[in-house]
C-alpha cells in the first residue's frame, strides 16, 4: 500500500470510529444540537429587541454569526475525544500500530466536518422557524458561505485538536475551551455589530477572525457591505490551519499517557 | 543462530532532572518471555515505551525482532504487539469493533480483521460481549480485550506492560491462564510487572530493575536462591516442643531451622508437598501446631536482599526477623 493510500485508508476507519459513537452518546448528540437552538432562541428573542442592526432584522444579522460560533465550536469534541484518547492510552496503542501517523488527526477533523454539516442543518432549519432568510443572495453566494463555514470548522478542529492533546483530562479541554476561545466569540461581531462597542475592545473585535469570518458570511447571505473582503476570511482559515495542524501533529508524536 | 528477538544496550532517558533509565542492558532470546521486575518508578515502563517505539532513547541502542527501534521505527510496528495496565480500548465501541479497528489499521483489510476478530475474541472467552460496548465490560474482560487487540496481527513479539495491576485476585489468576495459554506460544514476550508471583509464573528470565538500573537478572529459581527461596513456618502449641519440632523439620526440609518465640523457621526448596508431610511428621512426635504456612518471598523481600531498602518507598509492614539474612542463616 502506498503512503497516501494508507493514509488515506487509516484515515477513514478512524473517521468512521468517531461517528460511530455519537449515537451511542445520546447526551453528547444533544448537546451537540440543543445547545445551539438554546443560542438561536435566547438570542432572537431575549436580547434581539435591545440590540440595534440598523437595516436589518436582527434574526438575519445573527443567524450568521451563531452559526458561526456553533461551527468552530463543532471542532470540539476533538478536543474531548483526543484528550480522553490520552487519557486512557488509545493514542499509545495508536502510536504503536503500524499505521499513519497523521491519521489518528486527521481522522477526527474529518469526522468533525460531517457533524458540522449536521449541526448547520439543524441551525438553519431553526434559523428559517425563527425567521430567518436569505436575502439578495444566489445559490453560488450561498455555497460559498457553506463552504467558508466548513472550512472554519475545519481550522478550529485543528485549534481543538491541540487543545486536547494538551489537556490531561476531558474536564481540562472542558475549561480551556470554554475560559479562553468561547469569549473570543463575543468579542466580535457574532452577536453584535462591532461598531458598537467601545474603543479598545471595538479593534478588537474588528481584529478578531470570527468577525471577518462572520461578515463575510452575512454579505454572501444578507448582502451586507462585507466589513472586510470575503476572500480575508478565507485566508484566515488557512493561517488557522497551516499553524495549528503542524502544532498538533508534533504534540501527537510526543504525547503520552499519564 | 539468530540474533535474540529483543537486544537492549545501554539504554538511557531522563525526563528533565529525573533519570528514568541509567543505562540498561538486558535480552530475551526469541519465543521466550523475559520479565522486567520492579517496583512503581523503577523505569519499567520507560523500557517498554522505548521499546514499542512511542519513546525515542536519549542514548544506548535497542533492537527488537531485528529491527532498531529509532531507526527502523515504522517498520518494526508491523512486527510487535502492545497491551498494558491501561487496557486502552475504546469504550464507546464493542468488543467486535475494536479488534475489527485495531486489524485494519494493521492493514489485514477489512475481510480479514473481522475474521480475526471473530477468532480472538472466541479465544478469550468474549463471544457473548462481543456486541456490547466496553463500557459495559468488567476490568478483568477489558484487559482481555486490550491483549486480545495486541495479538491481532500475530506479532512475533508482545509488550505487556503491568497486565494486571489493579485487577481483583480472580480477575489476576484468569489473566495469568490467558498469557500462558494464548499469549507465550511461540511469542517472543517482554512482561513488566511488580508482583514476583506473577514473573515466577510467566517469565523464563527475570530482570530486576530499580531507580533506572538492572539490578539482577536470572530465572526466577536463581533469583529467590539470592533471597533466600521459601521458608516453612510451623507455630507450635508448646513453646517446649521446640527440640523435636526442629529435628523433624529439618529431615523434612534438610535445611537447619531457626526457632524464634514460639515459631519454627526452615527454608523450603521443594515445594509439593512439604506441608502435608511436616504436619504428618509432627503429629506422629506429638508436636502440637498452632499454625503452618509456607511463606513465598515477596518483592520486598528481593529488594531488601538485593539493594538493602524496600520496593516501595515506605517501611515494611513486617519486623526485622522477616530479612532475608536471618532466614538464611
Amino acid at each position: 500500500m502506498s503512503a497516501f493510500a494508507m493514509t488515506v485508508s487509516d484515515t477513514l476507519v478512524l473517521a468512521r470510529r468517531n461517528l460511530k459513537r455519537i449515537p451511542r452518546q445520546p447526551d453528547l448528540l444533544i448537546a451537540y444540537t440543543i445547545q445551539p437552538v438554546m443560542f438561536v432562541l435566547l438570542f432572537v428573542y431575549v436580547f434581539g429587541g435591545a440590540i440595534a442592526t440598523p437595516g436589518f432584522d436582527y434574526v438575519d444579522f445573527l443567524m450568521p454569526g451563531i452559526i458561526v460560533q456553533s461551527i468552530a465550536f463543532g471542532g470540539f469534541v476533538t478536543a474531548l475525544g483526543l484528550s480522553e484518547d490520552v487519557q486512557k492510552g488509545l493514542i499509545d496503542r495508536f502510536r504503536s500500530l503500524p499505521m499513519s501517523r497523521g491519521a489518528v488527526l486527521a481522522g477526527r477533523t474529518f469526522s468533525d466536518i460531517l457533524l458540522n454539516c449536521l449541526s448547520l442543518v439543524v441551525l438553519l432549519a431553526v434559523g428559517f422557524a425563527a425567521g430567518f432568510n436569505f436575502i439578495d443572495s444566489d445559490v453560488g453566494q450561498v455555497a460559498l458561505g457553506i463552504v467558508l463555514l466548513l472550512l472554519l470548522g475545519y481550522a478550529f478542529s485543528w485549534v481543538f485538536a491541540l487543545v486536547g492533546l494538551f489537556s490531561s483530562s476531558p474536564e481540562t479541554a472542558n475549561s480551556i475551551g470554554f475560559t479562553l476561545i468561547f469569549p473570543l466569540t463575543f468579542a466580535s461581531s457574532v452577536f453584535v455589530p462591532a461598531e458598537s462597542m467601545p474603543d479598545g475592545l471595538r479593534q478588537f473585535a474588528e481584529a478578531n477572525p470570527f468577525t471577518t469570518v462572520s461578515d463575510a458570511v452575512r454579505s454572501l447571505w444578507i448582502g451586507t457591505p462585507p466589513h472586510t473582503d470575503v476572500w480575508m476570511a478565507f485566508i484566515w482559515c488557512v493561517v488557522l490551519i497551516a499553524i495549528f495542524a503542524p502544532l498538533a501533529i508534533s504534540r501527537y508524536r510526543h504525547v503520552a499517557a499519564r | 543462530m539468530s540474533e535474540d528477538a529483543i537486544v537492549v544496550e545501554g539504554l538511557e532517558k531522563s525526563y528533565g532532572s529525573v533519570r528514568a533509565l541509567c543505562g540498561v542492558d538486558f535480552s530475551a532470546q526469541t519465543g521466550t518471555v523475559l520479565g522486567l521486575l520492579g517496583p512503581n518508578g523503577a523505569g519499567k515502563t520507560t523500557a517498554v515505551r522505548i521499546l514499542a517505539t512511542l519513546l525515542e532513547p536519549d542514548g544506548g541502542t535497542a533492537r527488537v525482532a531485528g529491527f532498531d527501534v529509532v531507526r527502523d521505527a515504522a517498520a518494526l510496528r508491523a512486527k510487535i504487539g502492545l497491551a498494558g495496565q491501561y487496557a486502552a480500548v475504546d469504550e464507546n465501541l464493542t468488543g467486535f469493533e475494536n479488534l475489527e479497528m485495531v486489524g485494519e489499521l494493521y492493514h489485514l483489510g477489512r475481510a480479514r480483521a473481522r475474521a480475526r476478530a471473530d477468532e480472538l475474541l472466541e479465544r478469550f472467552e468474549l463471544t457473548d460481549a462481543a456486541k456490547r460496548p466496553v463500557k459495559s465490560y468488567s476490568g478483568g474482560m477489558r484487559r482481555r480485550l486490550d491483549l486480545a487487540a495486541a495479538l491481532v496481527a500475530s506479532p512475533p513479539v508482545l509488550f505487556l506492560d503491568e497486565p494486571t495491576t489493579g485487577l481483583d485476585p480472580r480477575s489476576r489468576l484468569g489473566m495469568w491462564e490467558t498469557i500462558e495459554s494464548h499469549a507465550a506460544s511461540g511469542t517472543t514476550v517482554l512482561l513488566t510487572t511488580q508482583y514476583l508471583d506473577e514473573a515466577d509464573r510467566l517469565a523464563d528470565r527475570i530482570v530486576v530493575v530499580d531507580h533506572g538500573n538492572v539490578i539482577a537478572e536470572g530465572t526466577s529459581d536463581e533469583l529467590k536462591d539470592r533471597v533466600g527461596g521459601e521458608r516453612l513456618e510451623v507455630q507450635l502449641e508448646d513453646v517446649a516442643d521446640c527440640e523435636r519440632a526442629i529435628d523433624v523439620l529439618s529431615e523434612v526440609t534438610g535445611e537447619r531451622p531457626s526457632l524464634e518465640d514460639r515459631t519454627v523457621r526452615a527454608p523450603v526448596r521443594r515445594r509439593s508437598g512439604v506441608i502435608a508431610e511436616a504436619v504428618l511428621r509432627l503429629t506422629e512426635a506429638d508436636v502440637g501446631i498452632d499454625d503452618i504456612v509456607l511463606r513465598r518471598p515477596t518483592l520486598d523481600d528481593v529488594f531488601i536482599a538485593l539493594t538493602g531498602h524496600a520496593a516501595e518507598e515506605e517501611p515494611a509492614d513486617e519486623p526485622a526477623e522477616e530479612t532475608p539474612e536471618e532466614v538464611a542463616a
